[in-house]
């Protein structure tokens, strides 16, 4: 084309340097989870390589996402801004310590799942996309733990929604869709509620970029809307969080589909709501978690109180693990609600701690009910006798998730605990730990019943019943069972043990939060 | 809908449609267009000729399955994404190549290639449910 060239200045709307590679390890995890699922969807009808796509990209995922988090510790928050336009124009994604930190733990967790499904996932199942699924969920979930834009957050929100509504109906069965709908209806509310709010917000600071937003705020001289604002995203992101008293779909849709589903809903999907709560609450509106901070612990300590009650109420195991599910978010709720520095380490440990156990409780389920054949706390029964190395993985992840030292819970909870004391909210610290107590006793009922008794609960001290028909032995669990368990359980113990690195990393996240000057330099700061 | 003059036509028109799609699409960079509003196109005329001929007959005429073409579209996407690593700018920036054809210039960008991707995703998932739904009726 022979236009007279016309020189511009491209500098003043675009990234002009250089991008170190290692910042590519921003999109990483979205582009290969992307590619990933591609691939499955164009191989569903092999399904024996299905798993191995999956286990492959998610595997890539991990090691990508350990670049990452070494390359965020190193060198600060770390920004790209998509197509090279500058922010607040260009979308950018924003990796501090807390997303770097939840983006690695799910993709462990996922990892996991992935391996446990090669054998507990029907053939045809699996031609209906359990994998392109699993793998376009942690697409969203990453994307969403990630990205340093409001909208883009929701549109995150939604890949990671409608994978999870695939892969609730895995089966087609009546229940499902019952719960399906249950779930379906409120998270669509939630994510028009936030949809809403963000319109809102866009109205009022006219951006939509994190960063742009948490130093916009500040100079807004009407805190009015911003309190209006706070208020709509917390009912938005409780409702996904599941916290009380917008908790009820729950256990109403979380023990109806198959349990590595379930398994993985549980390690991720509300912990994505409490990640947005830390966004949003924390980082970019201060002012309206301030306001907000009594009716945060109040709505923390009920959430906690119906989670460990629930829990020590249900007979169904699966129900069981969905209340434990809602305790957890109970308790990084108060750790938003106390909001200094330790509180919020204590949250985000919490959110890292409570993506590995509820992953790791479900697949338990899973596992106990194959040797037990009921999901029933009445039938339940001589499972020690029967796997004393199962035994002794439910008992550490029991344990972890009631919060008994030296398992990671110990630590979140001693986080949040001290941090409540440390800004004079005792009454959440008491909260915690009364919490605590109920949930130590709900899962020493399930231990005590499913591992220690005979057999069912007509079983006399003493006697071992036989055991019920269509359940498998202990040599008949295949590999891909016990690897996901076991690898689970010894990241728990390890972190448990020497906590600390992961301590600092906490920490590093929380003193980013409550401190964006770094998170605002790294975007607008010219890009490194 | 089995009458003899829209069965005539149908073919036709969808061919037509589809050369229309691939039209809004290539002019979807500078003008109104693009790769969703051409590939919702290319699904109406995948509706119609099934409309008219049945289902079996758009699956032939589809060759592939259209979970297949989403994905592939899903995959030529991300592709897209990719070529600015080599020269180190930030994801998804735009690489253009001149390309001198038959006495014009073409322009190849990876937007371009983005956007067929969002057409081949729009034509695969949309025509699935679309086909689904015409199956239930029959």
């Amino acid at each position: 084309m022979a236009v007279t060239q016309t020189t511009v200045d491209t500098a003043a709307a675009m990234v002009t340097e250089a991008v170190p590679l290692a910042d590519w390890l921003l999109v990483a995890p979205v582009l290969l989870t992307m590619a990933g699922g591609a691939t499955a969807i164009i191989f569903r009808k092999k399904s024996f390589v299905q798993p191995w796509i999956a286990i492959a990209t998610i595997s890539l995922v991990i090691l990508s996402n350990i670049g990452l988090l070494n390359h965020v510790l190193t060198n600060g928050v770390v920004t790209m801004v998509m197509g090279s336009w500058l922010p607040p124009f260009g979308i950018a994604f924003t990796a501090d310590p807390l997303g770097a930190l939840l983006a690695l733990t799910a993709s462990i967790a996922t990892l996991c799942v992935a391996i446990f499904a090669i054998n507990s996932i029907a053939e045809n199942e699996r031609r209906y996309g359990f994998y392109p699924f699993l793998l376009m969920l942690l697409c969203g979930v990453s994307g969403s733990f990630l990205t340093g834009d409001v909208f883009n957050l929701y549109v995150w929100f939604e890949v990671l929604l409608i994978s999870s509504f695939g892969m609730q109906i895995l089966g087609n069965e009546k229940i499902q869709i019952d719960g399906a709908v249950k779930y379906a209806v409120l998270n669509l509310i939630a994510t028009t509620l936030l949809l809403t709010t963000t319109g809102l917000l866009y109205g009022l600071v006219g951006t939509l970029n994190m960063a742009d937003i948490a130093g916009k705020i500040k100079a807004l001289d009407s805190s009015g809307p911003v309190l209006a604002i706070a208020a709509l995203y917390f009912l938005a992101f409780a409702m996904k969080a599941a916290a009380f008293p917008v908790n009820f779909w729950l256990p109403a849709s979380y023990h109806t589909p198959r349990l590595v589903v379930a398994a993985i809903f549980a390690g991720l999907l509300t912990k994505v709501g409490v990640y947005a709560l830390l966004r949003v609450m924390v980082l970019l509106m201060p002012e309206g978690r301030d306001w907000l901070a009594s009716l945060i612990g109040l709505v923390a300590i009920a959430t906690m109180l119906t989670g460990s009650l629930g829990a020590l109420a249900q007979t169904d195991i699966r129900r069981l693990m969905g209340y434990l599910v809602i305790a957890g978010i109970g308790a990084m709720l108060a750790g938003i609600a106390v909001g200094n520095e330790v509180a919020i380490s204590g949250a985000i440990f919490y959110a890292m701690h409570s993506v590995l156990i509820m992953t790791a409780l479900y697949l338990l389920v899973a596992f106990m009910f194959q040797m037990s054949g009921t999901f029933s706390l009445r039938d339940i029964g001589g499972l020690y006798i029967r796997t004393p190395l199962g035994a002794a993985i439910g008992l550490v992840l029991l344990l972890a998730v009631a919060g008994l030292p030296p398992f990671t819970g110990f630590w979140a909870k001693l986080l949040l605990v001290a941090g409540a004391l440390e800004a004079d909210r005792g009454w959440v610290a008491a909260g915690v730990l009364v919490s605590g107590l109920l949930t130590t006793i709900a899962i020493g009922r399930l231990w005590i019943f499913a591992f220690w008794r005979g057999g069912n609960e007509h079983t006399m001290d003493g006697i071992q019943a036989l055991p019920i028909a269509g359940s498998s032995d202990a040599s008949e669990i295949s590999w891909s069972i016990w690897l996901p368990l076991l690898a689970l359980t010894a990241l728990i113990v390890l972190i448990g043990v020497m906590p600390e690195a992961l301590m600092s990393i906490s920490d590093n996240g929380a003193r980013t939060l409550l401190d964006p000057t770094e998170y605002i330099r790294s975007v607008f700061g010219g890009i490194r | 809908m089995n009458t003899l003059i829209f069965r005539t036509v149908a073919p036709y028109l969808s061919a037509l449609m589809m050369l229309f799609s691939v039209f809004v699409l290539l002019r979807g960079h500078n003008e109104p267009g693009g790769g969703f509003i051409g590939g919702l196109i290319a699904v109406s005329a995948f509706a119609i000729y099934g409309i008219a001929c049945g289902v079996s007959a758009v699956r032939r005429a589809m060759k592939y399955h259209p979970m297949s073409i989403a994905a592939s579209g899903l995959l030529l996407a991300v592709l897209s994404v990719l070529p600015s690593i080599f020269y180190r700018q930030p994801a998804m920036t735009s690489q253009w190549l001149e390309m001198p054809f038959l006495g014009t210039v073409i322009d190849l960008s990876t937007p371009l290639f983005f956007d067929i991707g969002v057409y081949l995703v729009v034509v695969g998932a949309i025509s699935s449910i679309a086909l689904s739904l015409e199956e239930r009726a029959d």
